[in-house]
């Protein structure tokens, strides 16, 4: 089985922990993963803003790049969610503007076979425990793209929960937005760090030490606020807990 | 209070006050949790939710894609029953027949039932300006009311106001409307009620007109179905002798069997009921019970630009429960004023747009007002997809191109305000495809990171103001990949 | 042009994309959910009947035939009910032991006069034990519509199990559209404060069901 990793821009560019993790992760589960250099942006932030036609030519680099393979990886939600639920919508659009179903043809191939990571382990590989340790007291927040439009449910709780070492802990109100919302961060900033104040303020009275998601744009926002507000949280990616081992422990 | 909304300023302003008042945060808070978890109680009683759920979406979609047969039909039956139906293409159009038909009973006071659509379009002012005085029936539209206030919540238009904010306005406010509350009112909810229940008694008892909206318009029967909890409606729809019925042309449903799935998903999603206290249902007329003459006012006033667009138009098949505002984190925190609308949180936000269109600043930012989580879609009884149509709209905001306004076709221009973002998007949409260009920017921050501020400058305080910024590493993903062959040369 | 034409002329122009399903309607609808929630013995129904009624706060009560006039007659004297409304076909036999004045509904009883009685005796058209809910259709043992509404005590009987159907969807079906229907699920209520529910507004304050058989 051929399969890529699309780590996503922002992972790429400023969280490249999580892409060695990921790298880490598989590679100890027997999979050869590979990083097509190609690869840039699937094209959501561009989509979620209004600028459809500006995220088409992204998409269908996206196809291009990653049709070859017979599975794409991805540490990332929302981008997992871009290509799954959204490039469907993108070629209904463009064939409803009259331009046929050239986009919906040329994106279909990728559809099917992108996973979100939580996913490819459970689904695909079949594993819920990865032989990881992180001995750290974790809760868990599920981001909203992850939790309804890829329906990943539980699995990322059972990898968790498989962790040796690790005390796994609800976090109340677990599934209300962080407040993130990609551009909604900046064009509506009060109420976006309203919510993630909140989110802060929740993940803190589980008395964790580290606020787990499977995404990294949350992260950043709730980790900026976190480090606002001062807590002595971490949010940590949940690639980074399960590629951590006793021999080679995450920092 | 439609007119009091005009010139509301764009969402993220509008929001602000809210953001920062603790004890409207507090008052959002406590009661869109507390119907949370009713709610997900009452849906979970249900085992066929999700059928039920999407039976009612297909009635609705596929009513609003045969709307004019079934508009056609209902007039037929309410005709056929004794009722009368006018058509009102407007807000103007709709007040103006309104007050002339009660003006025709000689009366110059109406007691209303609760509904939005009579909000939207203003009602009780454009009666007042004919001389004719509106009295809310509901308790919130009474508080509301009574305050000089604007609504904030569909079910709950007082939502925004907590038990002893309520005492104090039926303290100071409900004598000069009629009976005064009750000496040493406290602000127990049951006292509070019953303030409210000798306040209105005289009113209803009364009443010669009543004006309501409806939930239902059953086609085949002619059947005007009105879901409620108080009485109130009971009172304004069998006590006076004249019926105005201002209601939506979405409204309509096509058979009498299709109130089986909405009498089922609606009180349930709205409040959290497995059956709301009452439901009146009434056809035409009846000889001896209730109003002798009924009017029915059909009414557009947006809705069939709304369903011009293929996208939007799903925001029609809104039965009005507000499980997306109760479950909004947006809406728990802006409140229902920022949105500018009688229609707040999120169908409000796909809503009002569609309806008065995306010219004004707060219409032009309601499709922003969202940070796309999805939970509204998750609650939504019959499954209108709102994350989409506000991503959707957000790109008619941004990119204009067609669409419908009062009938005509129209070619919208982009909204100003976004050139730079516009600019910006289609540049980062060229360097993304060219990883090329990407890596070399990349390596351009990694390298530059030391010089890096904390905060941001201008536009970029919306983010730094109350989050940090992320460190930048030393050195992009995909440089490490090329330089250590993914890892295989070395394990750092 | 009249408004009437020019809305659906709107409507017409707005649905230009779509093709029209000409097919029987149920064909588009597709009903996959359940005609009843359960399977419950007639016994169970009624039962059920009873716990959702109580529920939302309405208070409960059973006999046979023979005891119902006693029992009505009980139920008024407790509350001192002196004045007590009455539809006009409802059985003589029900208000027989009852020692109160009897008020008929008339035409010209105004909202005013209803407003001073102190409680209404009513039949029903069907009861749904799923949801705990009477409806009234304003057959001769039920009256009009106002006079179960202004009264601030509703005592309304209910056979059983001949009027009881499980779900919403069998109460729709034996209902008749053409005649004004009140559908009620406990005393009056609001979640208008704080969206926590209160019983007691507008309509009667006090619903009794009497659940006879």
């Amino acid at each position: 089985m051929r399969v890529a990793l699309f780590l996503t821009c922002v992972n790429d560019t400023l969280y490249p922990d999580t892409g060695r993790a990921v790298v880490k992760l598989l590679t100890k589960l027997g999979v050869d993963v590979d990083f097509p250099r190609g690869q840039s942006c699937c094209g959501q932030a561009h989509y979620n803003t209004g600028y459809r036609h500006e995220a088409e030519p992204l998409a269908r680099h996206f196809s291009d790049v990653f049709a070859p393979y017979d599975a794409i990886v991805t540490p990332s939600g929302s981008c997992g969610a871009m290509v799954r639920e959204l490039y469907p919508r993108l070629g209904e659009r463009a064939w409803a503007e009259g331009r046929g179903d050239a986009l919906a043809r040329t994106l279909a191939p990728v559809v099917p076979k992108t996973y979100e990571l939580t996913e490819f382990l459970v689904d695909v590989l079949g594993v819920t425990d990865v032989g990881a340790w992180y001995p750290h007291k974790v809760t868990y927040h599920p981001t909203c793209h992850g939790l309804r439009s890829l329906g990943l449910g539980d699995r990322p709780r059972r990898l968790l929960g498989a962790v040796k070492g690790l005390e796994l802990v609800e976090l109340p109100g677990a599934e209300e937005c962080c407040g993130f919302g990609g551009t909604f961060a900046v064009k509506n900033a009060e109420v976006s760090a309203a919510m993630g104040a909140d989110k802060v303020r929740s993940a803190e009275s589980t008395g964790a030490s580290v606020l787990c998601a499977a995404d990294n744009s949350c992260l950043m926002h709730i980790g900026g606020t976190m480090s606002r507000l001062r807590t002595a949280m971490r949010p940590v990616h949940i690639a980074e807990i399960l590629a951590s081992t006793e021999e080679e422990p995450a920092v | 209070m439609s007119g009091t909304f005009v010139g509301m300023p764009a969402f993220p302003k509008a929001a602000h006050e809210a953001v920062h008042n603790p004890t409207l945060r507090a008052n959002l808070r406590h009661a869109t949790h507390t119907i949370r978890a009713k709610r997900a109680r009452a849906v979970a009683e249900l085992d066929d939710w999700p059928a039920l759920r999407e039976a009612g979406r297909r009635i609705k979609d596929h009513t609003l894609r045969h709307l004019d047969r079934y508009l056609v039909q209902l007039e037929e039956s309410v005709t056929a029953a004794g009722g009368t139906v006018h058509w009102a293409a407007d807000a103007d159009e709709a007040n103006r027949i309104v007050a002339d038909l009660v003006k025709e009973t000689g009366e110059s006071e109406v007691v209303k039932v609760k509904s939005m659509a009579t909000q939207e379009i203003g009602l009780n002012e454009a009666l007042e300006a004919e001389g004719i005085r509106a009295y809310e029936t509901d308790l919130a539209e009474l508080i509301v009311q009574l305050g000089k206030d604007r609504p904030s919540h569909i079910l709950v238009p007082a939502i925004h106001r907590n038990r002893g904010e309520i005492r104090d306005i039926f303290r100071t406010e409900m004598g000069a409307w009629g009976r005064p509350a009750p000496e040493g009112l406290t602000d127990t909810p049951a006292e509070l009620a019953e303030a409210a229940r000798l306040h209105l008694r005289e009113k209803f008892l009364r009443a010669e007109v009543g004006i309501s909206g409806a939930n239902f318009m059953v086609a085949e029967t002619g059947t005007l179905v009105v879901v409620e909890s108080e009485g109130n409606g009971r009172m304004c729809l069998t006590l006076p002798r004249t019926l105005i019925s201002v209601v939506g042309i979405e409204k309509v449903v096509p058979t009498w069997r299709d109130l089986e799935v909405f009498l089922q998903t609606l009180p349930r999603s709205s409040t959290a009921e497995r059956m709301n206290p009452y439901t009146s249902m009434w056809t035409g007329t009846t000889d001896g019970d209730g109003p002798q003459t009924f009017h029915l006012v059909l009414l557009d006033n947006g809705r069939t630009d709304t369903l011009a667009d293929q996208v939007g138009r799903q925001a029609l098949a809104c039965i009005r429960c507000s499980a997306c505002l109760n479950v909004c984190p947006v809406y728990e925190r802006a409140g229902g004023h920022a949105y500018g609308s009688v229609y707040p949180g999120p169908i409000g936000a796909i809503l009002s747009p569609q309806l008065r269109g995306t010219a004004s600043e707060i219409d032009a930012s309601l499709p922003y007002a969202s940070s796309l989580c999805g939970a509204c879609y998750e609650v939504c009884p019959v499954a209108i997809d709102i994350p989409e149509v506000l991503v959707h709209l957000r790109e008619r905001v941004v990119q204009g191109g067609p669409a419908v306004r009062q009938g005509n076709k129209v070619l919208l221009k982009p909204a100003k305000g976004h050139a730079a973002e516009r600019a910006a998007m289609r540049a980062a949409r060229w360097a993304f495809a060219r990883p090329g260009v990407l890596g070399a920017g990349q390596r351009l921050v990694s390298r530059t990171r030391r010089l890096h501020p904390r905060t941001l400058p201008g536009p970029g305080r919306a983010w730094s103001g109350t989050r940090e910024l992320p460190a930048v590493p030393a050195e992009p993903f995909r440089d490490w990949w090329q330089r250590t062959h993914g890892g295989k040369d070395s394990s750092k | 042009m009249s408004s009437r034409d020019r809305v659906l002329g709107r409507v017409r122009r707005a649905l230009a994309d779509v093709t029209p399903h000409n097919g029987p309607y149920e064909e588009a609808v597709g009903r996959d959910y359940l005609p009843e929630h359960g399977h419950r013995t007639t016994g169970q129904t009624v039962e059920l009947l009873a716990e959702n009624l109580a529920d939302y706060r309405a208070i409960v009560h059973r006999c046979g035939a023979g005891e119902l006039p006693d029992l009505v007659a009980r139920l008024l004297a407790g509350r001192g009910s002196r004045q007590v409304l009455e539809p006009p076909g409802l059985p003589p036999e029900w208000l027989s032991a009852a020692d109160v004045v009897r008020v008929e509904d008339r035409a010209e009883s105004t909202p005013q006069r209803l407003d001073e009685v102190d409680s209404v005796v009513t039949g029903c058209a069907v009861a749904i034990a799923e949801t705990g809910t009477i409806v009234l259709d304003g057959s001769p043992d039920q009256g009009r519509r106002r006079i179960s509404l202004v009264p601030d005590h509703h005592l309304c009987v209910v056979r059983v199990p001949g009027q009881v159907v499980s779900s919403v969807p069998q109460a729709l079906e034996r209902l008749d559209p053409a005649r004004p229907l009140t559908w009620i699920s406990g005393p009056s209520a609001t979640s208008d404060i704080e969206l926590d529910r209160v019983e007691g507004v507008h309509g009667p304050r006090t619903l009794e069901v009497i659940l006879l058989g």
